[in-house]
């Protein structure tokens, strides 16, 4: 059985592509068979978090019109085994991807035997957002702890519940998940920013993890690393730990306190 | 002002701040954009049709409308009978 995954937040900027980079690199880790695309027709960017921009030949637009079929448009990634990345067209414009295109590429895959399939949205409400979440099984929406992103992602939230597939046709409804990324847990402690538990009461969805804000992530997309491939840096073990909850496994938050630096470690730094 | 709060040891919690204001603004927007009201038309049209079986009525003789009151929503449902069959 497929699982269709939605990486989603209505905001830009808010780490939907960093997310679904790791998201989908996380579980083919784990051994499953997972294809990642790009729905962001225009502005192609998974590719680069992706580290394969140099090797786009076909893209998803070029599948759904018929122009080349999922095999030649398929990058296989060359670090983890079962990890296959679909670009966004560059070119063409954002009317070049429809309901049934979607729909055949989605099943496409599926008759491929993915385990999962990871779309990455677009920013904002329109088409893309739209076509992206449309045959969504669970969604993950990303949101970081300020005002406008918040009230973004509870938008989507509610799209989510009326405008997909499964609301549309009366199905059980998507499962939402609530990622939250660039967290800094120095500034929750003074009342800088907001909380963890702010954020749960008024978006009440459960809790898939906390990225905390970390350099590793800038880091990752310099290089093309997805962030989780970096274990030894916090945001790529908050990642796996998001994997793993994604996977029904109970894990304990982390990161989510400041870390107290001794006098020695003031000193010496580090 | 700065200098006052810093002797003080007070700072302004923005934060605080924040999630009022969304709780607000999202509540109101919640009740906005609710799927619940896109079912109404249809049930109107679809209450007219049963009624219609038994006694013929005005097409706008069905009111049907949805409120909120607190945390309940009230779905209100207005059928106005033509005369004779209210004497009857």
């Amino acid at each position: 059985m497929s699982k269709i995954l939605v990486v989603t937040s209505g905001k830009g900027g808010v780490g939907k592509t960093t997310t679904s980079a790791s998201i989908a690199t996380g579980l083919a880790l784990r051994g499953h068979k997972v294809a990642v695309i790009d729905f962001d027709v225009g502005l192609r960017n998974l590719d680069l978090i992706m580290g394969v921009e140099r090797r786009v030949v076909y893209d998803f637009v070029n599948v759904v019109q018929g122009e080349a079929n999922l095999t030649q448009a398929l990058i296989k990634d060359k670090r983890i085994e079962n990890l296959f990345v679909l670009a966004a067209s560059q070119t063409k414009d954002k009317d070049a991807l429809t309901e049934e295109g979607v729909k055949k590429v989605l099943d496409g895959l599926k008759s491929d035997g993915f385990d999962y399939i990871v779309c990455d949205s677009p920013a904002g409400i329109e088409k893309g957002a739209q076509l992206a979440m449309y045959f969504a099984d669970e969604a993950i929406v990303v949101s970081n702890p300020e005002v406008s992103s918040v009230r973004d992602a509870d938008r989507m939230l509610g799209l989510l519940a009326s405008k997909s597939h499964r609301a549309v046709n009366n199905m059980p409804s998507i499962k939402q998940h609530l990622l939250v990324t660039r967290y800094s847990p120095a500034r929750a402690e003074i009342g800088e920013m907001m909380s963890i538990e702010d954020m749960m009461e008024i978006l009440a969805v459960p809790l898939l993890g906390v990225i905390p804000e970390s350099p590793a992530v800038l880091n990752a997309s310099n290089s093309g690393q997805p962030v989780i491939l970096d274990q030894e840096s916090d945001a790529g073990q908050a990642y796996a730990d998001a994997i793993a909850r994604l996977l029904g496994e109970e894990r304990p938050l982390r990161f989510l306190t400041v870390n107290k630096k001794g006098f020695f470690s003031r000193l010496f730094g580090n | 002002m700065g200098l006052l709060n810093f002797f003080r040891g007070k700072k302004e919690n923005t934060a605080k701040l924040a999630k009022e204001r969304l709780q607000i603004i999202i509540a109101h927007e919640r009740a906005q954009n609710r799927p619940s009201h896109e079912f109404l038309p249809k049930l109107e049209k679809e209450l007219l049709d049963v009624i219609r079986r038994y006694v013929q009525i005005a097409d706008d003789a069905v009111k049907v409308k949805l409120d909120r009151d607190g945390d309940v929503d009230v779905l209100e449902l207005n059928i106005v009978l033509p005369d004779q069959v209210a004497k009857e």
